[in-house]
């Protein structure tokens, strides 16, 4: 359990990685004229300890070019901090991992070198939510590490898996729910949405978010706790005091694995999808090892990899990748998933906040 | 001893590293933020240095209005509970031995070293359905079957006054240690009960120190944001988890800037009106 919870928190709060970029930062680079490197972003804690350990290397010798890691800090700052960098002519990073959003940020300003498909082997095998494009069809950036957010439940609680998100809106489950705090990290809008209003077009008109937001303020009374923290859900899930939530589908699994009394379903209107890409920066000059870099991740072989050893759902069409179904299963779902309508957080960010600060705590 | 007035420059050196410390450490940052609270909101980015009030505006609503209520409600709240509970505490502690006093001291310093974090799990266990305190009532018979205290106002409200009473013992012990016994002996002498003494005797005659502490709760407790989003339900959320979103999640400097200045300005002005309401009551 310690495990889990250490992953959880150094994976998505990464908090104190901005120290970290920093003391990355002040490093002076080693480079060898001849060799050929390439400096890559991460998240930091455990995404960059299970690269640095499985991914790299492989590459490495799959290649020969060398990767230096840099830790990213949390949130819109690493964005941020490439921008201010970019201006000067510099890179921090040659290839970074994104967030949805601030990828559609660094798109406003051109900060990302548009990516030359016909490099990557298996372009035509992505997903077409991996593939991130500016409006005029050049590509930013491509998927890197995706999870799902799924709806869990206490098995002592509920003898039978919940079918659909309908179950948070279900009166019997008053005050039973854990849910994720933000508009932008629960994506419950999107969740409203495709489970009441047909899909998450519906919130292309600003009436649209209102009646999202309108059904959604019923399911207020079921809620028990609004986390930040995982730890704090994670162990009131574990214990029954708190049945019923959202949650990471491969970190349920692990804990159900370790003889925890949780389950993960996957609705039948999808998981929640989220997922970070790789972007280049428009001030790297290795553009040649960006490419072999993303082309490597984006293999089938090098994808299993990553959702053996990562836990990350992978990025490519089953079809092609070599996972048992057990193996998929431990990621991923065939059931199409509720893919969350990042150009909102972008557009309307403020607004969106706000209505969700007030329904949460008015 | 009399005080010399200061005569040359060199006679003010004891103060520069104090002032250099508080321009450093407080001036300084606490103007950058006062600036950033004007600068213009950029949702694409962070923001752009200008002189605009949106983010003051933005403020100035029913909904920000009534959570910048509760959570001045619950500072001074958790300041009367910790003054209540640990005056007489500390009264009562200054008349034991030597030995006990320090027993009691390092035991609540030790309170100190708990993080705020840890405070907030270690209730939250206790006030849970599954493993909490009501079990213990269950199986002594006081209750049917085992409830969750959490998440709540009193959870939220004993959580922090857990936190801050350490704070509070500590301000008010030397005060108490040195309050002179002959003004109690002389109520004793006059006929006065040992409760009668301590209300109408010690209690005026430390008047300023409650007060004091009083302030230095009330400014503790208000930056608090993480109990209440332990402990308790979004409707029991402090600005501060609010001005921690704008900043963290939301990437809102501007905004988080400006409702944290208009926090510690409301403050500012509630503890200057207690000071000057104790100065006009102390000149009659």
């Amino acid at each position: 359990m310690t495990e889990i919870m250490k992953t959880m928190l150094s994976r998505r709060s990464m908090l104190g990685a901005g120290i970290a970029a920093a003391g990355v930062l002040a490093m002076p680079a080693i480079l060898r004229a001849q060799e050929k490197s390439l400096k890559v972003g991460v998240y930091g804690g455990y995404f960059k300890k299970s690269f640095d350990e499985h991914i790299f290397p492989e590459f490495t010798k799959a290649t020969g070019i060398t990767v230096e890691s840099v830790a990213e800090p949390t949130g819109e700052a690493w964005l941020v901090q490439l921008e201010q960098a970019a201006k000067a002519g510099q890179a921090p990073a040659d290839l970074s991992m994104m967030s949805q959003t601030s990828t559609l940020k660094g798109q406003s300003t051109e900060l990302w070198q548009p990516l030359d498909s016909a490099k990557f082997k298996h372009y035509g095998d992505l997903l077409p939510q991996f593939i991130n494009k500016y409006p005029d069809g050049r590509v930013a950036g491509i998927g890197a590490v995706a999870w799902y957010i799924t709806l869990v439940t206490n098995t002592n609680v509920y003898k039978e898996a919940p079918k659909s998100w309908d179950a948070l809106w279900d009166t019997a489950n008053a005050d039973k729910l854990g849910l994720l705090a933000l508009a932008s990290n629960s994506f419950l809008l999107e969740v409203t949405a495709k489970t009441f209003m047909g899909g998450t077009n519906a919130l292309d008109t600003d009436e649209g978010i209102d009646k999202a937001f309108a059904k959604l303020a019923e399911v207020k009374p079921n809620v028990r706790l609004w986390y930040r923290d995982e730890a704090q859900f994670e162990q009131a899930l574990k214990s029954g005091e708190i049945p019923m939530g959202q949650y990471y589908h491969d970190v349920t699994g692990l804990a159900a694995k370790d003889g925890q009394p949780v389950r993960s379903t996957f609705p039948k209107e999808g998981g929640i999808q989220d997922s970070g890409n790789w972007v280049l920066s428009r001030a790297s000059k290795k553009v040649d090892e960006a490419h072999a870099f993303i082309d490597y991740m984006s293999q089938p072989a090098v994808q299993g990899l990553m959702s053996r050893k990562v836990g990350t759902a992978p990025t490519l069409k089953r079809e092609v990748l070599d996972l048992k179904p057990e193996e998929f299963a431990a990621v991923s779902s065939d059931i199409a998933p509720i893919i969350p309508r990042y150009d909102l957080y972008v557009s309307k960010a403020d607004a969106i906040n706000q209505k969700w600060t007030e329904l949460i705590v008015g | 001893m009399r005080r010399e007035p200061a005569r040359a420059l060199a006679d003010y050196t004891p103060l520069f590293f104090p002032a250099l410390m508080l321009i450093v450490f407080f001036v300084v940052p606490f103007s950058i933020m006062i600036a950033v609270s004007f600068f213009k909101r950029n949702p694409a980015g962070f923001y752009t240095p200008d002189f605009v009030f949106d983010n003051y505006a933005r403020f100035l609503t029913a909904f920000f209005g009534s959570v910048l209520g509760f959570s001045l409600l619950l500072a001074i709240l958790v300041a009367v509970c910790c003054v209540v509970i640990a005056f007489p505490f500390t009264y009562l502690l200054t008349k034991r031995s030597r030995a006990v006093q320090t027993l009691w001291l390092v035991g609540l310093l030790s309170v100190l070293s708990l993080s705020e974090v840890i405070i907030g799990f270690a209730w939250s266990t206790l006030f849970s359905r599954t493993a909490g305190i009501t079990n213990l009532f269950v199986a002594i018979g006081l209750m049917k079957e085992p409830v969750a205290l959490l998440p709540s106002f009193w959870a939220v409200l004993t959580g922090m006054v857990y936190q801050a009473l350490p704070y509070t013992i500590l301000v008010l012990y030397p005060a108490l240690v040195r309050l002179d016994p002959t003004l109690l002996e002389a109520a004793r002498t006059l006929g006065a009960s040992p409760v009668r003494a301590f209300f109408n005797v010690v209690t005026p005659a430390l008047r300023n120190t409650i007060v004091a502490t009083l302030i230095m709760v009330f400014v503790f407790a208000l930056g608090s944001y993480l109990l209440p989003q332990i402990l308790g339900r979004p409707s029991n959320w402090t600005l501060s988890v609010l001005i921690t979103d704008q900043a963290i999640y939301q990437s809102n400097m501007p905004f988080a800037a400006a409702m944290a200045v208009f926090l510690v300005l409301i403050s500012l002005a509630l503890v200057g009106l207690t000071l000057l309401v104790g100065r006009k009551e102390n000149a009659l």
